[in-house]
């Protein structure tokens, strides 16, 4: 093949800027060839080189007593007791989703989980955060078919049981959906494993699926720019997974952990060959020589360019000692996948590729891992949406019509639909299925247990990106804590639109801020995480979608669930109800109303809130508790009465309403910082003086029993209704 | 007792089911590897769930193929027993050990979810620990678990016993036209099949998953003092079989 001519027109089709290019070859002092040039523009991309954002997460909390990997890595650990850890990252697969949603899903959760077992953990658990757009946009319900339908596609066949997750719909996402992925794993503290490549000689090894012309340019033209009226034709930039490859990658890459054969593992994923290698000599300081015609390749005649850029799926790299290939290539026999030795680690520092022995591509690795963080211009929006008069929303006078159309529209109705094609079963630890406040896993041949939850609501972010962000650091934590476990630790996918434009840097700043404070405040850092940019289609940007990923430890024998458990218990709400309406589901469904602020932050009111309920769980004084959040107090309290599973009977409530603000705020209003609770009679007093004490208002609202949710005065619904209406909604929405 | 849990390349649910063996049932149970063809002396041999081979071809296709899979029709065969859950199951109706085979769900959908199943007879080494007509809460997750057979062959079955389980209502009922099991029955096998046995006797699968409905660790969350759970009864009949067949031997050799 001819030597392809690099010149600066070449450098911008790529997606280089013109600062970018000059960089180069000011560095090198001559024309770059097509092979470095490529490989820079992909190292460079914003989805490799976290440049716009990088000098923002700096300002995040990262470090804690229980922290063992911090960012940096495949994913973060934290320590859990006993000599364990849990290895856990959420991740974004966006933009491959929207063009091919089964592929870009699926893909997406294999991307995640070899994050997890590259540092030598064996996944337990996954979650996965999706946004789709409106009903009303034509290619929703084809979105939210394929992505349901990859996400179990390959989680199912992996093995690794999806235990909970959360489903959006607005029209903010109608051109852009959203596709976060988290996985969690368990490994010993002393086991956890590294992609930073160690000692001089030792050579580099390539295992797993052969390379094939597949993905190519993923990371950089797909994941790096906006959408316009052409995105349809980056389609060949989206890999294609293969789940049965994996578990064996998987099986393989925790045999080669536990007989010591690896000094250093790197998944492939984006930017494949290229960026897995360059982040390994990057982290160890190393220079690295490869030799692509050692790569086992799908297809004859691919060129070095195709081979460095290729992101074909289920492929792992790994650094080892030259006496340890044998035992590796052995375990590799074992499950039937292929190995080949590739390159070997230098004292040079630079990155060097030979393709039919000639050398096609000699970097400083530096130049590749580390391009200048950039500071780009924010500014606030100009268009305010915090104009809202709560006196423009007529008070509704059918209150049980209301809460009829509230539990069966999109944001609030049950998710059966998508967790019934997720095998939450799984590896025999599930032990609170998805549709609670938070997924439990218990971690096998301990008495621990791990409970997880994805959270963000941005409603919220979009009116105030700072303040969205708290709550949804917020939400997450009083999630944990409904099922009687403590806050720890999370893992952010921070999904914004276009960096290049300022209002966009600011709502990222904001957010940042926002996660800063709230997980000050809670003592739960940031140990890993994912941004993704460019969620825009034609100049419009997705709402800031700050997902918050949280996890947590249980302090109860058994988990708390949130239905409520017999008749005669009486229902207490913990935490002050405001009367705020703006940015609730409430005023969006019912009134077509997204404008406002989103409800009142107090962190302290939080912090003392989780206190009150882990203290009352841990004295087993609760029988049941549900998070108050999307669709009020109403909605919860209706949740309360039928989520317990089929074949145990679903129990009503009967409430009184507080008269002392509007009706529809005290239902339907989403202040935060409270958690609805129902005790036993005679514990009533106890949980009482425990939140006087922590100074949590509290207040009795009512019993559980009969078959009726009743607002004294206000509505009156059977719960077999409502259960009805909420279980069958999103079946009919989808398939509509 | 010994028990063998099979693991295919692909095999998902073979930890789960050890877990239990070992730590629910507290017996001694080992993995067995697709490509050896030793048993080591156990008693019975599980197929776990999970997607053999990826399910690539048809499920179950390739799994057959493997050299365990001779040694255990070998061992079947000599009457030993076998239990293939799900993955498992489809495996045996590849294999040609079991009648009958499993499709796609009707509803085109991977399903997971708890289902009730009626027991419909006892007098066998799988479900002893029941009475026929019991309704038992087992969770299924699968893409392709209806049961078919030819009318012949189900007749057959029904007549000598060899249905073991069958999905019906949380009340124990059925649907009289099979049109109207669309609320119980969750992937439309044919006349609700869940579990069958083998003519002589040794050989079940089934679809749901007992060893994820027997832990009460995990069943206290939901149904605390429930009791045994549904799924053990599975691997306790099992163990039970097999002991009082040690007992009947034993009483044999001394007379």
């Amino acid at each position: 093949m001819a030597q392809q001519h690099v010149d600066l027109q070449v450098a911008r089709e790529h997606g280089l800027t013109d600062d970018e290019y000059e960089r180069l070859t000011r560095t090198i002092g001559r024309t770059p060839t097509i092979e470095e040039l490529g490989v820079a523009t992909v190292m460079w991309s914003e989805h490799c080189s976290y440049k716009s954002s990088r000098f923002h997460l700096k300002k995040l909390p990262t470090e804690g007593k229980r922290v063992v990997q911090g960012p940096g890595e495949n994913a973060g650990a934290i320590s859990i007791g006993e000599g364990l850890a849990i290895v856990f990252k959420i991740e974004s697969h966006n933009h491959p989703s929207y063009i091919e949603p089964y592929q870009g899903a699926a893909t997406g959760v294999g991307g995640i989980l070899r994050d997890i077992f590259t540092m030598g953990a064996r996944p337990i658990a996954s979650m996965d955060s999706l946004r789709f757009g409106s009903f009303a946009h034509p290619r929703t319900r084809y979105l939210v078919h394929g992505v349901v339908a990859g996400v179990g596609g390959y989680g199912n066949s992996i093995g690794v049981p999806t235990v909970g997750g959360e489903l959006i719909f607005d029209p903010g996402y109608d051109r852009n959906c959203l596709v976060n992925a988290f996985t969690l794993g368990v490994v010993e503290e002393s086991r956890l494993m590294s992609a930073k490549a160690t000692g001089v000689g030792n050579l580099v090894m390539m295992f797993g699926s052969r390379t094939g012309r597949d993905g190519i340019h993923g990371a950089s033209l797909l994941a790096s720019a906006e959408f316009d009226d052409k995105s349809e034709e980056k389609r060949p930039t989206v890999q294609v997974g293969d789940p049965f490859l994996e578990k064996l990658l998987l099986e393989a890459t925790l045999e080669i952990q536990k007989g010591d054969l690896a000094l250093a593992v790197q998944d492939m994923g984006a930017a494949g060959i290229t960026s897995s290698t360059v982040e390994s000599a990057y982290r160890g300081e190393l220079g690295i020589e490869l030799d692509l015609d050692q790569v086992p390749l799908r297809e004859q005649g691919m060129s070095a360019y195709e081979i460095m850029l290729s992101e074909s799926q289920e492929r792992m790299l790994l650094v080892t000692k030259p006496e340890n290939v044998d035992a590796i290539r052995a375990v590799c026999d074992k499950w039937d996948l292929e190995s080949a030795v590739i390159g070997r680690l230098t004292d040079d520092r630079t990155y060097r590729v030979k393709r039919h022995g000639k050398e096609v591509i000699a970097l400083p690795v530096d130049l590749l891992a580390d391009p200048p963080a950039l500071q780009r211009p924010s500014a606030e929006p100009a268009e305010s949406t915090a104009e809202f008069r709560l006196d423009d929303l007529p008070e509704p006078r059918d209150y049980a019509q209301v809460l009829r159309q509230l539990i069966a529209s999109p944001n609030l109705c049950s998710r059966r639909w998508v967790y019934q094609q997720y095998d939450h079963y799984v590896g025999a630890a599930t032990t609170v299925h998805p549709g609670a406040d938070a997924a439990v896993v218990r971690v096998l041949g301990t008495d621990l247990q791990v409970a997880m939850t994805v959270d963000c609501n941005a409603r919220y972010t979009l009116l105030d990106p700072y303040l969205g962000a708290c709550l949804a650091v917020c939400e997450a934590a009083r999630n944990l804590v409904a099922v009687g476990a403590e806050p720890l630790a999370i893992s952010d996918c921070l999904n914004f639109g276009s960096p290049e434009r300022p209002e966009i840097m600011w709502q990222f700043e904001q957010a940042i801020a926002g996660i800063r404070d709230a997980c000050a405040a809670f003592e739960t850092p940031v140990v890993s995480g994912n941004v993704s940019f460019y969620n825009e289609t034609d100049g419009r940007g997705i709402p800031p979608t700050p997902t918050i990923a949280m996890v947590g430890l249980l302090r109860t024998p058994q988990p708390l669930t949130p239905w409520f458990k017999a008749e005669g218990d009486v229902i207490m709400l913990l935490g002050r109800t405001r009367e705020e309406i703006s940015g609730s589901e409430y005023a969006a469904v019912v009134h077509g109303n997204t404008q406002g602020l989103p409800p009142w932050v107090d962190l302290e009111a939080e912090r003392r809130l989780q206190q009150v309920v882990l203290e009352a769980a841990g004295r087993d004084l609760l029988r049941s508790a549900h998070d108050l959040s999307e669709g009020g107090l109403a909605i919860a309290l209706a949740e309360c009465c039928f989520l317990a599973p089929e074949g145990i009977p679903a129990l009503g409530a009967r409430i009184r309403v507080d008269e002392t603000m509007r009706a529809d705020a005290f239902l339907f209003g989403e202040s935060q910082a409270r958690m609805l609770v129902s005790v036993r009679r005679e514990h009533v007093a106890t949980v009482r003086d425990l939140a006087n004490e922590a100074g949590v208002a509290v207040a009795v609202l009512g019993d559980v029993g009969g078959g009726m949710l009743e607002f004294d005065g206000l509505a009156s619904v059977s719960v077999a209704e409502l259960r009805s209406v909420w279980d069958s909604a999103l079946e009919k929405l989808v398939n509509g | 007792m010994k028990w063998g849990v099979v693991t295919f390349p692909g095999s998902n649910d073979d930890h789960g089911t050890l877990h239990v063996l070992r730590h629910v049932l507290g017996h001694e149970a080992v993995s067995l590897w697709h490509k050896s063809r030793d048993l080591q002396g156990v008693e019975c041999v599980v197929l776990p769930g999970g997607f053999s081979y990826g399910d690539y071809l048809r499920c179950g296709a390739i799994a057959r193929f493997s050299p365990l899979m001779a040694a255990i029709a070998d061992h079947a065969a000599q009457g030993g027993l076998v239990l293939g859950i799900c993955n498992g199951f489809q495996v045996l109706c590849e294999a040609g050990l079991l009648p009958g085979a499993l499709v796609r769900n009707r509803s085109l959908s991977f399903i997971c979810r708890e289902v009730s199943l009626r027991v419909e007879s006892v007098a066998n080494p799988f479900v002893n620990m029941a009475l026929v007509g019991d309704v038992w809460r087992i969770p299924v997750k699968h893409g392709e678990g209806c049961y078919i057979a030819d009318e012949a062959t189900l007749d057959q079955m029904e007549r000598d016993g060899q249905i073991l389980l069958r999905y019906c209502r949380a009340d124990g009922t059925r649907a009289r036209d099979p049109q109207e099991s669309g609320d119980y029955n969750c992937n439309g096998s044919l006349r609700d099949v869940a579990g069958v046995m083998n003519a002589t006797r040794n050989v079940f699968g089934m679809m749901p998953h007992p060893e994820h409905g027997a832990d009460p660790a995990l069943r206290d969350v939901c149904w605390p003092d429930a009791g045994v759970p549904d799924g053990l009864r599975i691997f306790q009949s099992i163990a039970g079989w097999i002991a009082d067949r040690g007992q009947r031997s034993a009483v044999d050799s001394m007379r």
